[in-house]
């Protein structure tokens, strides 16, 4: 009895969903797989490929592990995507070798593929939509050199020592401190996993074992965000430069706990994949790197709309 | 892998039993339901989607499984002991990493490398087993310890960076070539699952037709019933402990060809996904009963699962709430049938 309810309760739920997506059947399908999709900002480089889709009246699913460590676990997704016979592909890969065979699969099947975020070591994809992470964290490096007076000792935190953007950004910060800031003194960097409670645990702890650090730079949004709560349960008085947006750090910005943030336009960059990959299917040429763009923000530019629109919750 | 796994002896009664008994036994019962879902799933995905019964998604399919599929029949040994592995995951990766060092580090043949990550993973076994044995230490944390030290060790062996296979030329091929792909060229099934297949049918001969099977049931009905019958207990549980480290080994190598790489970061969350597979293929978690059959049912019912609610390009929010359910149900039909059979 209790198979025969789970077969009609499994035949209905096939029934509703094929005739959902049986209306969309015209509009060429464009599967993003991502690195993830739990955080804000992949939510946001969601809403951003959302609204190009419905514009150009295309039809996106979007996707990724929930780690930013499970390769395998992206390899299958991007295999189930290229089983629905997309017409584009958008990527973002965690691994930048992994996913080559089965980029290979699709430039054979004629599916032009586009990457994001992070480029692959092929040049399978037609273009790469991406922040010049390198870039964005010298930046933050210059403003938390400004902010303490171009000397003393600074502190990292960063989410993960594997990813391309966790090695970009803690390098990008790390060697613009060594060439431009001589005298600012890199006590420590720690990895937290992007994770919020993780990383406020790692901040305390600097700020336990180094009583003079004078700044902390959070390399992703949960790295930034948990790097405040530390600070503030630290009861201590630096200064935190953060990475990408959200509601906490945004809050943290008003209330003076963080300096400023680095933003990455992540809108921008969903806008780009979906953007490019249909200019890829009505034949057009598309150059081989789109810089998609960062700002610094702080508490006197963050109503600008130029940046608000940037911001995410 | 055909034949039910009982803990008690094969009596006459049973033996004469025949066709009937297997088939009414409460594990072949079991067996019947979990393949059934499974048959279920394939059908209703071939119905929701044209794009699900395509060979390049069932090659798909079968490459998912392979690696959760080797690591559950890791956990199947040691839950059959009425014990449980949490370090699986971590340490398939550990054994990678180790692979790595000799293969791209040291630059030995790929059979050396082979064999260390089988042995690292027999001997992390072995270590798992003896904290649980002779120390003492209740399964659940002896492994969780060992689960967040080899994550460490994977990191601080590697130095936090993945370590590619690009200079072992055919190292990809253990998992990724297809040896039956040439011989039957429009099948071209991966060799990981080739090895899946194989190891199942060598793991449930070891559970079913040698004294080591033999203990691993006992040791989960009654440990000390065996251990008063003057059995070494402590020394058979460290090697069922050693043998699903091995194990671990091969799933290493699996993941490691596939991904050409051995990457230190992934592994956590892994031995949740192999559990459940062991659990929807109806061994349970306080010991005593189990099939390596259903351990693999149960993760084709996992791999199929996750497949095909992506191929209905379902919400990934709601892919991961189904599955939930789905372990759920499993659990909940084992319940029920235990009720039905009086065990």
């Amino acid at each position: 009895m209790l198979k025969r309810r789970i077969i009609g309760a499994l035949i209905g739920a096939g029934a509703l969903v094929g005739a959902t997506s049986a209306a969309y059947a015209d509009e060429p399908y464009i599967p993003l797989i991502s690195k993830g999709f739990q955080h804000q900002f992949w939510q946001a480089v969601k809403s951003g490929a959302e609204q190009a889709a419905k514009e150009q009246k295309a039809r996106i699913t979007f996707e990724g592990p929930e780690t930013e460590a499970m390769v395998d676990k992206q390899i299958d997704m991007l295999s189930a995507a290229l089983a629905k016979k997309p017409q584009a592909i958008g990527i973002a890969a965690l691994d930048s070798k992994a996913a080559v065979p089965l980029l290979k699969r699709a430039q054979n099947q004629k599916i032009p593929v586009i990457a994001f975020d992070s480029g692959v070591d092929s040049d399978i994809p037609l273009t790469t939509c991406a922040t010049d992470n390198l870039a964005a964290a010298a930046l933050a490096a210059d403003k938390m050199a400004e902010a303490i007076g171009n000397a003393g000792e600074v502190g990292v935190i960063v989410h993960d020592q594997t990813s391309r953007t966790g090695i970009d950004r803690r390098d990008g910060f790390l060697n613009q401190m060594k060439s431009k800031h001589p005298n600012i003194k890199i006590v420590s960097v720690q990895y937290g996993g992007g994770d919020h409670l993780k990383s406020a645990e790692i901040a305390k702890a600097m700020i336990q074992a180094n009583p003079n650090i004078k700044g902390i730079f959070g390399a992703n949004e949960g790295s930034a965000a948990g790097a405040a709560i530390g600070i503030k349960e630290s009861g201590k008085k630096l200064v935190l430069i953060g990475y990408d947006s959200g509601k906490e750090q945004k809050e943290d910005i008003m209330s003076g706990l963080m300096a400023g943030a680095i933003t990455q336009n992540p809108v921008g960059i969903g806008r780009c994949v979906v953007d490019s990959a249909m200019k890829a299917l009505k034949g057009e040429k598309l150059p081989k790197k789109v810089d998609t763009g960062f700002y610094w923000y702080d508490k006197s530019n963050m109503n600008d709309p130029k940046i608000a629109a940037v911001l995410y919750d | 892998m055909t034949q039910p796994t009982d803990t008690a002896p094969l009596t006459n009664e049973r033996r004469i039993g025949g066709l009937r008994a297997r088939v009414f036994s409460p594990t072949a019962l079991q067996k019947l339901l979990a393949f059934a879902s499974l048959i279920l799933l394939l059908a209703f995905f071939s119905f929701a989607s044209p794009a699900f019964m395509q060979m390049d998604n069932i090659l798909g399919i079968l490459q998912a499984t392979a690696v959760n599929g080797v690591l559950a029949i890791a956990a199947t040994f040691v839950i059959i002991t009425g014990g449980i592995d949490l370090s699986v995951g971590t340490l398939m990766t550990f054994t990678a990493v180790i692979c790595g060092v000799f293969l791209t580090y040291w630059h030995l043949p790929m059979w050396i490398g082979v064999i260390a990550a089988i042995v690292t993973g027999a001997i992390c076994g072995t270590i798992s087993g003896t904290l649980t044995a002779k120390m003492k230490i209740p399964p659940f944390i002896a492994t969780l310890g060992m689960m967040m030290l080899l994550k460490g060790l994977s990191l601080v062996v590697a130095s936090d960076k993945p370590i590619y296979f690009t200079d072992t030329e055919n190292f990809y091929m253990i998992s990724q070539d297809s040896l039956i792909g040439y011989f039957l060229p429009s099948v071209p099934i991966p060799n990981a699952v080739l090895i899946l297949f194989f190891l199942a049918i060598a793991s449930a001969i070891t559970l079913n037709r040698t004294a080591l099977g033999r203990y691993t049931f006992a040791l989960g009905s009654n440990e000390e019933a065996v251990r008063l019958s003057g059995v070494n207990v402590d020394r058979w549980k460290i090697a069922i402990y050693g043998l699903g480290g091995a194990i671990c080994g091969i799933a290493g190598l699996l993941i490691a060809s596939r991904l050409n790489s051995a990457q230190p970061a992934l592994g956590q969350g892994y031995e949740l996904d192999a559990i459940a597979a062991v659990v929807i293929g109806g061994t349970s978690l306080s010991g005593g009963s189990g099939t390596i059959l259903g351990t693999i049912i149960g993760a084709f019912i996992m791999s199929v699962l996750t497949n095909g609610l992506r191929i209905m390009s379902v919400a990934q929010e709601w892919q991961i709430v189904v599955t939930g359910l789905i372990i759920i149900l499993a659990v909940y039909a084992d319940i029920l049938r235990r009720k039905k059979g009086g065990a």
